[in-house]
């Protein structure tokens, strides 16, 4: 049931940042961030806490606004349009509509507490979409079924432990059929026993050719699963590359510091 | 149930000798009933003196259910549910303008909660009701023109105080109720392409209405009994009606005390409705719901019922 098409060669990268620049007042998180993602690529971002990982993650979708440099997504300037050599800001709705084609899940999953499983689902499709409410729920169906949890689409999230929590943001996020899908340390959260059955989804998800940034602790995943790798730290990328050498081999001290004490 | 008598047996028999049952003695509430005792003769002994005092009871009875009361019941009904919908609405709009980041628009929402708190119900009814003052004639332009006299009835102007005084009220409440709602909910609906009104309107607000009912009911109850005000600016309400009665009768306590018996009673209904909605909103809420107090009287009928079928018993 593969509806995700492995893109192929010859497209234009999926995330392309040159020289991200981000403050909070007068803290530097970002202090110029480059990178490519190509389509169909799972790009895995490692780095300590406080390295600026989910600061650059929500930049992505303009959850935060960049202060300098250049965020591509597919080819197109995030937040901002660009015409006649001047940048204009993007309304509301505009860049509500940029988003709808990158799924986000949260460490803290952020599921809507006040609907079922289905009703988290089929949410975005009908409000956003404007998608037949049938329709919508027959997908939300078969993706809450792809997930493992068809028979919990009745249920609030509040009776649904972490792991199952966790798969129905995935499915919530896929009902949008995104290009490109970020996840902010999916499973952080999760008792370790937990772990496995959210990264089983994700990489099935991985194997249909879904363009995924995975800022995770598991590295056990990102050298199975992930075609590039970056290690972030202070607001820098300080290494980049495939995940097995940077992971077996790592060229920079603070790489080898930091791998050392996760792994 | 069955099965867990059975587990436990086999867990005891693995060796072990059975657990000793307990039988205490349960502690003996000696105050409670020295303390009901003692309530419920003072609350008899107050109840003994109004009934023995001046005061005419076969009055209370014959006004409680007479036409002129039952009308006041009905407009203060009225008028309050009325004031309490503006109020709702304007409380929203003004909560969402608070929080705003647009300067100019949460300055205007201050400006309306601070002076609409912070002056009179009285005064703001009394004003409505004199408008024609400052506005001689009421004008859509093109549309409608009339005397503002006309146009500002005493119903129409208990509801515009009642009510925009209540905005000023409610927005605070849902200013709070906002405020509750975890930030994440709202950086989720956005990720998924929600524009910011919608977010509103599907994600946070029917979150933020667990925080907001409660005090909602409150604010309810009181502006119920804030609309005896508008007897002031002649609004037949049920006040109004009471003082109608014994401005000519001279029996002021006795219809004191019909009036009160009937905001008693509507009180009473509202708040038992305030039960069902607070219900409603906490859907999905980690503790489990039970049934209501109708089911409850329901499925206690139903199994009085079942037991007295041959075979019905479980
Ligand atoms: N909204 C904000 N306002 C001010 N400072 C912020 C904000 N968000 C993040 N920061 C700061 O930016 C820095 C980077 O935060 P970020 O969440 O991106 O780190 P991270 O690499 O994701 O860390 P972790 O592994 O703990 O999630 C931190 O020092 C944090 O305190
Ligand atoms: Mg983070």
């Amino acid at each position: 049931m593969s509806f995700l098409q492995r893109p192929g060669a010859g497209q234009l990268p999926m995330v392309q940042a040159e020289a991200v620049h981000k403050s909070f007042g007068a803290v530097e998180v970002l202090k110029g961030i480059d990178l490519t993602v190509q389509p169909g690529e799972v790009f895995c971002v490692i780095g300590p806490s406080g390295s600026g990982k989910s600061t650059f993650l929500r930049c992505i979708n303009h959850l935060e606004k960049i202060d300098a440099g250049r965020l591509r997504v597919d080819g197109e300037l995030v937040g901002y349009r660009e015409s006649g050599g001047l940048l204009y800001e993007l309304k509301d709705r505009e860049v509500a509509e940029r988003r709808r084609d990158i799924g986000m899940v949260f460490q803290r999953f952020n599921l809507f507490p006040h609907m079922t499983a289905l009703a988290n689902v089929t949410e975005a499709p009908v409000q956003v979409r404007r998608e037949p409410r049938a329709r919508a729920r027959q997908r939300a169906e078969a993706l809450l079924e792809r997930v493992g949890l068809a028979d919990k689409r009745d249920v609030f999230p509040a009776q649904l432990s972490g792991g199952q929590q966790q798969r129905v943001a995935i499915a919530r996020a896929l009902a949008m059929e995104p290009k490109l899908m970020l996840f902010d340390e999916p499973t952080s959260a999760l008792d370790p026993e937990l772990v496995g059955e959210v990264l089983d989804v994700m990489r099935g998800l991985a194997d249909e050719g879904m363009t995924m940034i995975v800022v995770t602790h598991e590295m056990g995943f990102a050298r199975e699963v992930g075609d590039a790798l970056v290690f972030m730290d202070g607001g820098v990328v300080v290494e980049a590359g495939h995940p097995r050498e940077v992971l077996a081999d790592p060229r920079h001290e603070r790489t080898r510091a930091f791998l050392s004490k996760v792994l | 149930m069955a099965d867990g008598d059975r587990l436990n047996e086999a867990a005891g028999s693995v060796g072990r000798p059975a657990p000793l049952p307990i039988r205490a003695v349960p502690v003996r509430h000696w105050g409670r009933w020295v303390a009901a005792v003692l309530v419920l003769l003072a609350l008899g002994g107050i109840a003994w003196a109004f009934a023995v005092g001046q005061i005419d009871w076969p009055t209370v009875g014959r006004y409680l259910f007479a036409s002129v009361m039952l009308q006041g019941v009905g407009n203060t009904v009225l008028v309050s549910v009325g004031s309490m919908l503006l109020g709702l609405i304007l409380g929203v709009a003004f909560a969402v303008m608070r929080l705003s980041r647009n300067p100019v628009t949460s300055g205007v929402a201050w400006l309306y909660i601070w002076f609409f708190r912070g002056t009179p119900v009285l005064v703001q009814l009394l004003i409505w009701y004199n408008l024609a003052l400052v506005f001689r004639t009421f004008t859509i332009p093109g549309v409608y023109s009339a005397p503002m006299s006309q146009v500002m009835t005493p119903f129409l102007a208990t509801l515009l105080g009642l009510g925009i005084n209540e905005g000023a009220y409610m927005a605070e409440i849902v200013r709070a109720g906002i405020s509750s709602v975890d930030h994440g909910q709202t950086e989720a609906s956005q990720a998924l392409g929600m524009t910011g009104g919608k977010t509103m309107r599907r994600i946070v607000l029917p979150q933020a209405m667990r925080v907001i009912v409660p005090p909602t009911g409150n604010e309810f109850i009181n502006l119920l009994k804030t609309s005896s005000l508008a007897s002031v600016i002649t609004y037949g309400e049920l006040m109004r009606s009471a003082q109608n009665v014994y401005t000519r009768t001279l029996q002021t306590v006795e219809l004191l005390f019909v009036a009160s018996i009937w905001y008693l009673a509507i009180t009473t209904v509202f708040s038992s409705g305030q039960y069902y909605v607070e219900r409603h909103f906490s859907q999905g809420s980690a503790v489990e719901q039970g049934p209501t107090p109708l089911q409850r009287i329901a499925s206690l009928v139903l199994s009085v019922r079942h037991a007295r079928l041959p075979g019905g018993a479980r």
